[in-house]
């Protein structure tokens, strides 16, 4: 969240401004009104007392749940529906609790108009809309409960975002039991259009001066999609070859049975190893399992962060380039100067929002990267010490049952 | 591990025990068979210490390289404490010469399940161990297992005992001439044809039949499990090896985060470790390896005596045949009466008669014959009751020993397991205290 005083100043500067004259100007294009409550300028200064525990710091006041998949069949097509369920104590909020129905669609929705209203701020990716490798079909089980909770962490993160948080599209998303009306409202892709085709021409005309700080995170962002992609495909590779072994690993058991039926004094300690490896076949099956359901999709999480990132700024790039484009012009030309430097007066204010906007995020955002990735890896370690530890206790039974064999069997041939 | 005639309470502390390395249970294998004693073990120890590269000109005159093994013989004394061991005695012997002196055990004792020896060209492989005879590994396998058969026959009650045997531990030159000249060859060669040959039994032993099928069985299952363990093997190896690429990732990685950088950094080592010790781990496999291997090869050993005991018997009921054969021709030329068709017969028939004296000398012919036939199957009986009884002997022994060491062998995978397994637990809560730090 905030990770400094800095992060806080960059915050307060941004509602300040937003909450001026500048609207008009502002990159918040969707006319939700800036709640600048007291109870909200509470919610700030709070935050900054509380700035060592970074999560529990924030006190939640929305909670926001992704379940229960539901199959939709209609004449055209068959899709997927999620329930969300939100329950909160905002007063933006008419009632405590909503619940509605909403479809991966929707999602897309509402993510692409949170990016399109704060183009300079980290808007969490949504799970991609197929997945090429692995997978047979959409509606597969697992496919669903991945994909489902993917979608359950994007909500959560959004509602988490000091500033996305209080996005109307979000609150429409989470209220509004027909999405469908309300999704054809605002700017849509003519705006969007019209962004593109100005990066487009901005950046074939580069830019004059990024400022240091921009290009470190640039740079870093450029490493950090490298070596996350590395470490997702890694890690992909460790499924592969653990599902190749596992494959090989299931022989045993029947062979050593086989034996078994042969045999008479070995018959029973061969059984015996024969149930150990199937027990340690089990745990290598739950083994990875977990790096599935929870080492993968973190990882792949962060993948598309990266991309998102690197998106973000571009845009802020853009932003500044409109405005040296336009400064140069006004440099440049004498007529009409006046109307020009409100104009310019404009993008760099545009400039200064898309900066700080960006910066408070990054950081933001850094800290729940470094969060959720160490969890992830956490995660893994543990459930691998689990994987061996239950493993050894088979073993160890397995001698256990040997030594007690072997003592009865003296006492038989003592008697 | 378990000793044969230990009765204390230790061995409950010792299977406990589940630091013992497989090799130190393939030691208790040897303790055991050493334990059992033979007068030969109580006079000797024996080992077969080194293995050198030696080159030469072989029997066609052409250079070749071939490894020689030493074997090493110390008197069984213990050594006072303090006191210096004596020098061994000791020999070089290659491959070929230890074959040599196996054929001659086979030859020699056919009643006698003959320890095997290690295999000849690796077999059972998985990719990452060379099949290669001169590879400095197979080398150091292969002089165990060496080890192995030699102690094996030392420890054997009517093997040991031989003469040769003693001299092929002590005689390094003139050993080859002597075991020539013991003519063991030629029975080896007329056994060898027939036991080639086809032939069908009229009443199997029961026993040895079952014995057969079970070795049969025994060697099927075996050769399944080596395989499935290579395959495994090769599988749990790529496993290992992939992790280290996430070492080389994180410290990638670690170079460009601030405060992940030194967890990640020393999280990548942990699995630079985790990667590395797949290399032990399969080693310490290979023990258990060899040792089915040994018993697979054990399984060859029975059949042969099967097969042995099969051709002794098909002899007797030749000889039985052939005796009952000649009576009846003497019933039938007593009693005038042509039931069995015999060329004098016919051309006597076909002829003329024969005459009293012609009919009284082929009659004595033959109740001399019958004589003889009946000795001759007086000899194979008793032939074939000695080697049931000295067979038996020795596949009750084979089988107590089966039964135990193949136990320990399993006992020993285990352990093996048990090792793999910590060394995990290990590598895995040093990984997760690094990545705490991130």
């Amino acid at each position: 969240m905030f990770s400094g005083p800095g992060d806080v100043f960059s915050f307060v500067l941004l509602r300040a401004l937003t909450t001026s004259s500048m609207l008009k100007n502002s990159s918040l294009a969707d006319g939700s009104p800036m709640p600048n409550s007291p109870g909200s300028m509470v919610n700030q200064y709070r935050l900054e007392e509380d700035e060592e525990d970074q999560l529990g710091a924030y006190t939640k006041d929305i909670f926001v749940t992704v379940d229960n998949p539901e199959s939709n069949v209609t004449a055209i097509e068959t899709f997927i529906m999620y329930r969300v369920v939100t329950k909160t104590t905002r007063s933006e909020f008419d009632s405590s609790e909503y619940e509605v129905r909403r479809r991966y669609q929707d999602f897309l929705w509402l993510r692409s108009r949170l990016e399109e209203n704060h183009p300079t701020l980290i808007v969490h990716p949504l799970p991609e809309k197929f997945v090429m490798k692995g997978m047979v079909e959409r509606f597969n089980d697992d496919f669903i409960e991945t994909r489902r909770k993917a979608l359950h962490r994007f909500l959560n993160k959004i509602s988490e975002h000091p500033v996305l948080s209080y996005s109307q599209h979000f609150k429409v998303f989470l209220t509004a039991q027909d999405l469908v009306s309300q999704r054809k409202q605002g700017p849509g892709f003519l705006s969007r259009m019209g962004e593109t085709v100005r990066a487009v021409a901005n950046s074939v005309r580069g830019l004059k001066s990024r400022p240091e700080e921009f290009t470190v995170m640039q740079d870093y962002m450029e490493n950090f999609s490298n070596k996350i992609c590395s470490v997702d495909k890694v890690t992909q590779r460790i499924i592969k070859e653990q599902r190749e072994y596992l494959d090989e690993l299931k022989q045993y058991s029947p062979t050593y049975t086989q034996w078994a039926e042969s045999e008479e004094e070995l018959s029973q300690p061969l059984k015996a190893i024969a149930s150990c490896v199937e027990r340690c076949s089990k745990e290598t099956e739950e083994q990875i399992h977990h790096l599935t359901e929870v080492l993968v999709p973190t990882l792949h999480e962060y993948v598309l962060c990266a991309e998102t990132v690197k998106a973000v700024m571009r845009r802020r790039d853009n932003v500044q380039a409109e405005f040296e484009a336009k400064n140069e012009a006004l440099v440049s030309r004498k007529v009409d100067q006046e109307a020009l430097q409100e104009e310019v007066d404009g993008l760099a204010d545009r400039v200064e929002l898309a900066n700080n906007a960006l910066r408070g995020d990054w950081s933001r955002w850094q800290n729940g990267m470094r969060t959720d990735l160490r969890s992830a890896f956490i995660s893994t370690a543990e459930k691998n010490v689990e994987h061996y530890e239950k493993c050894l206790a088979v073993w160890e039974s397995f001698l256990l049952s040997q030594r007690e064999e072997f003592s009865q069997q003296r006492g038989e041939d003592a008697s | 591990m378990i000793m044969a005639d230990s009765g204390s309470s230790e061995e409950v502390a010792v299977i406990g025990n589940t630091d013992l390395t497989s090799t130190e249970s393939e030691n208790n294998i040897i303790n055991t068979m050493v334990e059992k004693g033979t007068a030969l073990l109580r006079k000797l120890e024996i080992n077969v210490a080194e293995a050198e590269k030696r080159t030469g000109k072989n029997t066609v005159n052409m250079q070749e390289t071939y490894t020689v093994y030493l074997i090493e013989i110390r008197p069984a004394e213990t050594v006072p404490e303090g006191g210096t061991p004596a020098a061994p005695d000791t020999l070089w012997r290659r491959y070929s010469e230890f074959e040599l002196l196996r054929t001659y055990l086979l030859v020699t004792y056919p009643y006698v399940i003959v320890p095997p020896l290690p295999e000849k060209r690796a077999e059972f492989v998985w990719h990452k161990l060379s099949a290669d005879n001169l590879d400095p590994d197979f080398v150091e396998r292969r002089r165990v297992g060496l080890e192995n058969f030699l102690l094996r026959v030392a420890s054997h009650p009517v093997l040991s005992n031989d003469k040769l045997f003693y001299l092929f531990l002590t005689e390094e030159k003139g050993w080859r001439e002597a075991v020539l000249e013991t003519g063991f060859q030629d029975k080896a060669d007329s056994r060898l044809k027939s036991l080639s040959a086809m032939f069908r039994v009229k009443n199997p032993d029961k026993r040895f039949t079952a014995l057969k099928h079970y070795s049969d069985e025994l060697n099927t299952v075996i050769s399944q499990l080596l395989r499935v363990r290579a395959r495994v093997a090769d599988r749990l190896y790529g496993v290992y090896k992939v992790h280290g690429n996430y070492g080389r990732v994180f410290s990638e990685w670690s170079a460009i985060e601030k405060e992940m950088g030194d967890g990640l950094q020393s999280a990548g080592h942990h699995m630079d470790t985790y990667a590395a010790s797949i290399d032990d781990i399969l080693e310490e496999e290979e023990h258990y390896a060899d040792e089915l291997k040994e018993y697979l090869f054990y399984t060859d050993a029975v059949r042969s005596v099967c097969r042995k005991h099969e051709l002794i018997q098909y002899e007797l009921e030749m000889a039985a045949q052939d005796l009952a054969h000649k009576k009846q021709q003497k019933e039938e030329l007593a009693t005038g009466t042509v039931r069995i068709f015999s060329l004098k017969g016919m051309t006597s028939k076909l002829f003329g008669q024969e005459s009293q004296e012609q009919r009284e000398s082929r009659l004595a012919a033959l109740e001399q014959s019958i004589r003889e036939g009946e000795e001759t199957v007086k000899e194979k009986n008793a032939e074939c009751q000695e080697f049931v009884r000295t067979a038996w002997e020795d596949i009750e022994r084979f089988k107590e020993q089966k039964d135990k060491d193949l136990r320990e062998a399993l006992i020993g995978y285990a352990i093996m397991q048990i090792s793999m397994c910590k060394k995990g637990i290990q590598v895995w809560s040093n990984a997760k205290e690094c990545f705490n730090k991130m």
